[in-house]
């Protein structure tokens, strides 16, 4: 059973400050959704609103067409992985998953015969066979994980909600996890909203990525859409990395230091604007039109590629690019940069 | 090659220590006072107990007013205690899970009793309870007895004892913060169920704790039991009431037979603490190590 999550007008204040300010969001049923954002943007305010851990100020949430404010936290179904795990430590891997299914009303409980087969899958679906008798302190921060995620599946969820669901592990279990959560995700088709800081993760593993800013959705669109095509300036700084360069634009083109560096800008705008450029979108050339000069102050190997660090007359900061070529210019050479691609906001 | 180098240490001295001679003062210091003002008066009080033999020991416990302190103890520290454990763990559990206006003012009315003179939480019970005091003819005209009566000395000891269960509760529920209640929730556990399965068992340690400390002190409550029981021979006397009447009338032996009996719980009592810190440090690293 997967349903659509429908979150309308979202506000919600703390103390000091707004979580959530008038945020809607639609996930879709089976969609992988990731928020993203900054510590502070709201994204795990919004997941906990989504479970109903968190009571709104203002706006509804709906399952499909149900009124969340209508299902009582035990009668939503909502599988939740906190980021600390939240395992209970005084029970083994087995009764930690059986917990959802033993805490069902009588008329509802099933058999302990069922509860045993039912907490046997789940423990293969998670790859931990053989470990059941063994207490959360005894195990990896992957188990963990992964006893977290075969508990909140266990009460059939109609939603599953990860918070920084590898925030807590080693980068190679994380990379490992990803790939498993993605294969999971596909047979299970479970709708899942997962909460993270870490942009790589979101991008590789969502089919859609929200991301979050001061309590607000900036953008949301699939992986691809919102790395390519930013919609405002947070978005582009947050996402991967982009140089950004003081410019003024007029008749389509960006003008850096009166010389125009970029081309093809829309023609209805004009006057002061910030450009961003990624390092990857950065090219060497020949001099000639729109490219920028500059002198190389640096070059480090960033894993795949090579990265320039290029001083530019009047910018305080050193224009970043990528080379992925063999040849690389030496420093103190003069380059002509050309930019592939940037954008203007 | 690195160009530092590094003074040579005594082979006898700890990196961060002080010298030996230092260390030894140190240590005789905290002997000489452990001894003389810990060890030196529990063994006299065992040493005066059995002055006289087993048998006086025994006819001095057997005494019907003794008898009846003792029991008097056991009866009020059977109330006393459970009612602080459900009241104390209710407290507990609304400061370290919830928030709440007045959270703070709840937390310092948790320690009063720490903060107050028990005789003067006695003197106050004598003047809502007393014949004069503000209840006193509505009880007499209910024919209800609270001070000079076993009542008022459950009062008086509940009061005393409350701050024992809510503050060894508190830091840890804090510590432990709502995660795991929030799981179980989401899972589809009722709040019951949630409390007795896993809020209990994860402070079960801490509770024991602050239930023994309770218990102890219970029994052992003398200016506040003192005030509001009248010291009634064999009627509102408790064991430390009865030792002080006792020894006031110079009957050491007995006095002390009764003070041992006390002694001996501290020491009981010591050694469950010191066994429950072992394994409450167990469940502290277990809780936190996740």
């Amino acid at each position: 059973m997967s349903v659509s999550i429908t979150i309308e007008h979202a506000h919600k204040q703390f103390s000091t400050y707004p979580a959530l300010r008038d945020v809607s969001l639609r996930v879709k049923q089976q969609e992988l959704v990731a928020l993203l954002g900054p510590s502070g943007s709201g994204k795990t305010t919004l997941l906990r609103a989504i479970a109903g851990l968190e009571e709104l100020d203002q706006g509804r949430v709906f399952f499909d067409t149900t009124d969340m404010r209508s299902l009582s936290l035990r009668d939503r179904r909502i599988g939740f992985v906190f980021q600390s795990y939240a395992l209970f430590k005084h029970m083994t891997v087995f009764e930690n998953i059986a917990f959802g299914l033993r805490a069902r009303p009588r008329h509802d409980r099933p058999g302990s015969a069922e509860i045993r087969k039912r907490v046997g899958d789940l423990l293969d679906l998670v790859q931990l066979a053989g470990l059941e008798k063994r207490f959360p302190t005894q195990l990896s921060g992957g188990q963990r994980q992964r006893v977290a995620l075969a508990r909140a599946l266990a009460i059939e969820p109609s939603v599953l909600l990860l918070d920084e669901p590898f925030g807590a592990l080693d980068a190679k279990v994380r990379k490992d996890l990803r790939g498993w959560l993605r294969e999971l995700h596909e047979r299970t088709g479970q709708t899942t909203v997962f909460v993270t800081h870490d942009q790589e993760e979101a991008l590789e593993l969502a089919d859609k990525v929200a991301i979050l800013n001061q309590g607000v959705i900036e953008q949301i669109g699939s992986p691809d859409a919102v790395y390519d095509m930013p919609e405002n300036a947070f978005v582009c700084e947050f996402l991967g990395e982009a140089n950004k360069l003081p410019v003024h634009v007029a008749g389509g083109q960006a003008f850096f230091d009166d010389a125009p560096i970029f081309g093809g800008i829309g023609l209805n705008r004009s006057g002061p604007a910030s450009l961003y450029v990624r390092p990857q979108h950065i090219k060497l050339a020949d001099n000639g039109p729109l490219s920028l000069p500059g002198i190389v102050e640096r070059i480090r190997r960033n894993g795949a590629v090579r990265r320039l660090e290029v001083a530019v007359r009047g910018y305080a900061k050193r224009v970043e690019l990528d080379l992925a070529s063999s040849v690389a210019p030496a420093i103190g050479e003069r380059v002509s940069m050309k930019f592939t691609s940037a954008h203007i906001f | 090659m690195s160009d530092i180098t590094f003074a040579p240490r005594a082979p006898d001295q700890e990196i961060s220590g002080e010298s030996l001679l230092t260390r030894l003062v140190l240590i005789a210091c905290a002997l000489v006072f452990l001894g003389l003002f810990l060890f030196l008066p529990l063994i006299s009080v065992f040493a005066e107990a059995f002055k006289r033999g087993w048998e006086a020991y025994l006819a001095a416990l057997a005494d019907p007013d003794a008898a009846s302190a003792i029991w008097l103890t056991l009866y009020v520290a059977a109330i006393a205690v459970p009612f602080n454990i459900i009241v104390g763990v209710a407290a507990a559990w609304a400061v370290a899970k919830f928030e709440f206006k007045g959270k703070s003012l709840l937390v310092s009315l948790i320690d009063l009793p720490f903060s107050v003179s028990p005789v003067v939480a006695g003197l106050s019970y004598m003047l809502l309870f007393g014949a004069q005091g503000y209840f006193g003819p509505w009880l007499k005209a209910h024919d209800l007895a609270i001070v000079f009566a076993v009542p008022g000395i459950v009062i008086a000891t509940i009061f005393v004892t409350f701050p024992f269960v809510a503050r060894e509760l508190i830091p840890h529920m804090q510590a432990l913060g709502t995660d795991d209640e929030e799981a179980a929730l989401t899972l589809g556990a009722s709040a019951w169920r949630t409390f007795f399965t896993i809020t209990l068992p994860n402070v079960k340690w801490s509770l024991l704790y602050g239930v023994l400390l309770c218990n102890a002190r219970a029994m052992g409550e003398f200016g506040a039991v003192a005030v509001v029981s009248g010291k009634i021979r064999g009627v509102t006397t408790t064991i430390p009431t009865q030792i002080e009447i006792l020894y006031n009338e110079y009957n050491g032996a007995a006095a002390f037979a009764l003070a041992s009996l006390l002694a001996a719980l501290a020491l009981v009592t010591l050694v469950l603490k010191t066994f429950l810190e072992w394994r409450y440090a167990d469940a502290i690293a277990a809780s936190t190590h996740r």
